[in-house]
């Protein structure tokens, strides 16, 4: 018996110093973060955040990370507006439509999508959609819609909207697998007292199935939105990858650059130890987004909740 | 067949799969009465109720032949959009499910607008209506903003039960609305039943059978897929013509 407990306590310090390792990565990143991030943050102050020069020229030296910011925010906002709504769609038609012949398979494709390395996207990205993107979708956007700005420029394909098109593409498998998990967990007994007030299929999935699932489908729209902020290697490829103020994304259809891609861009090849630093700062801005946008879901999350009243766990 | 039937199953069929659970069924089901459906678990008896309001066919596998009238129309031919069917045929489950992300007064409210009809005075109106003629509204009236799911749940029964009433259905199906409740609760449904079939036709499917004694005027008896007996409740309980029957209603099996 006593064997039996001393065998219990060993074990419950392992997994406790296990569980506590996930902090103490955590922590040990940031503080690499920032510890890395004090000389460029001590030279440029929040100018390092609001600037959009970047020069790595000695006596020149200047580093901003305005445009790559904002190069990520549009890049993922992209990846949402076109992600999101496919991803729905594969989880709805999984769930209530399709009959288990077509589910399995299917089901099974789409998580096989994120076992694509990302290289892989981005060479099709670069051989394949760039094309596409540019003449079924960037041309006629730009002769139709040209004066707005968003939509200006000359279409070249290698750009913000192809890149936020491969991220839209990549973070399908997650939001859709989550998703279809969301959605198989509504109970039946929701589907069938929505059903037996007569509603139709249709309304059914948005008044009651959507509904119940809210903060799950949420949930699953943040962990795709996380891929996208991150994702580095297919967008390096994509974007075009230009600095300075150059950068900044006036138009979807001219070359930028993202926080990730930046890094991977520049940081093996900078000598000079401001510059360094600015990359490590870069990874900061990045992480401090990351974590930004998962408290702030989680807050609106738990107020979704609270405001109807606590109805689901 | 005299007018006064609301519903009539013909030669009706229904199939899981390969499984067949249920065997040429004829019932009549008259207007304006509570007909009990009894049996063992598994005879088909909530196969059948499902049939009459077309819900037996989102399951999957579910097959069916045969005739269901209502009015004297098939409610199973091409033209017939089982949409309507549900709205003319309201339905109450074994578990109280009322939705759990609507407020009392929203569950209530949820079949109305799916119809159309908007906010407003003529809406709290058949809300309040409804919720009365559940005998909920005097235990859930200054609470009508609180979750579905936060009343108890004979109350949440009654609340889905004011739920189908909400759309003035003609006919009310109770698929065994008391299995989850205490006897108390279960008293009060029992109560309601009888005072519903003056507005609706109620067809109610239980294990219980001191229940369909009390609330049915018909009773219909399955097993194994079949029908075995059906007639005025009091005749199926006193003198039942078949054997099965009788040893079942005195507790032989089942």
């Amino acid at each position: 018996m006593a064997r039996k407990i001393k065998g219990d306590n060993i074990f419950k310090i392992i997994t406790g110093v296990i569980a506590a390792s996930a902090i103490v990565i955590l922590l040990l990143t940031t503080y690499v973060l920032v510890n890395g991030s004090t000389l460029v943050f001590s030279q440029f102050g929040l100018g390092f955040l609001t600037s959009t020069s970047w020069n790595p020229v000695e006596g020149r030296l200047a580093f901003g990370l305005l445009p790559y910011i904002l190069g990520t925010l549009v890049t993922s906002g992209i990846a949402l507006l076109i992600g999101v709504p496919l991803s729905l769609g594969i989880a709805i038609f999984l769930v209530e439509m399709a009959p288990k012949k077509v589910r399995v398979p299917i089901s099974y494709l789409v998580e096989l999508l994120a076992a694509v390395p990302s290289v892989i996207y981005g060479l099709w990205g670069i051989f394949v959609l760039r094309f596409w993107v540019l003449n079924n979708l960037e041309k006629p956007l730009n002769h139709y819609l040209g004066w707005i700005s968003v939509f200006s420029g000359t279409p070249f394909g290698l750009d913000i909207f192809t890149a936020g098109i491969i991220l839209s593409i990549m973070i399908i498998p997650t939001i859709a697998s989550v998703s279809k998990e969301v959605i198989s967990a509504v109970p039946d007994s929701i589907r069938e007292g929505a059903y037996s007030i007569g509603a139709t299929k249709w309304e059914v999935i948005r008044n009651w199935v959507l509904s119940y699932g809210r903060s799950g489908i949420f949930g699953a729209i943040i962990l795709g939105l996380g891929r996208a902020i991150g994702e580095t290697m297919a967008v390096t490829m994509i974007i075009g990858n230009v600095t300075g103020p150059n950068a900044i994304p006036t138009s979807l259809f001219k070359a930028g650059q993202t926080l990730p891609s930046l890094i991977a861009n520049g940081f093996i090849e900078s000598p000079d130890p401001v510059q360094k630093s600015a990359y490590v700062g870069a990874g900061l801005v990045l992480l401090a987004i990351s974590i930004v946008i998962n408290i702030a879901a989680y807050v609106m999350v738990t107020r979704l909740l609270k405001v109807k009243g606590g109805a689901v766990e | 067949m005299s007018t006064n039937m609301k519903m009539q199953s013909i030669g009706l069929n229904a199939w899981f799969g390969q499984k067949q659970a249920l065997k040429d069924i004829n019932i009549s089901i008259k207007t304006n009465s509570v007909t009990a459906i009894i049996g063992p678990s598994g005879c088909g008896k909530s196969t059948f109720i499902r049939t009459l309001n077309r819900m037996h066919e989102l399951t999957p596998s579910a097959k069916l032949s045969g005739q269901i009238l209502l009015d004297g129309k098939n409610i199973y031919d091409k033209d017939i959009d089982p949409v309507m069917i549900r709205r003319r045929v309201g339905m109450v489950f074994q578990k109280p499910n009322p939705f759990p992300t609507m407020s009392i007064y929203d569950n209530v409210a949820a079949g109305l607008r799916l119809t159309g009809t908007k906010k407003g005075r003529n809406l709290d109106e058949v809300v309040r209506h409804s919720l009365e003629q559940a005998t909920l509204w005097d235990e859930v009236k200054d609470d009508l903003k609180k979750p579905g799911t936060s009343i108890s749940g004979g109350q949440q029964q009654r609340l889905c039960i004011a739920r189908a009433i909400a759309l003035q259905p003609e006919v009310i199906l109770m698929d065994e609305p008391c299995s989850a409740l205490d006897p108390i609760a279960t008293a009060k449904i029992e109560a309601l039943v009888v005072q519903l079939k003056e507005d609706y036709t109620v067809v109610i499917v239980t294990h219980n059978m001191q229940q369909a004694a009390r609330v049915s005027d018909f009773t219909a008896f399955m097993y194994l897929g079949q029908l075995i007996e059906f007639g005025y409740t009091t005749s199926v309980f006193e003198n039942p013509r078949s054997e099965l029957t009788e040893k079942y209603i005195t507790g032989k099996f089942g």
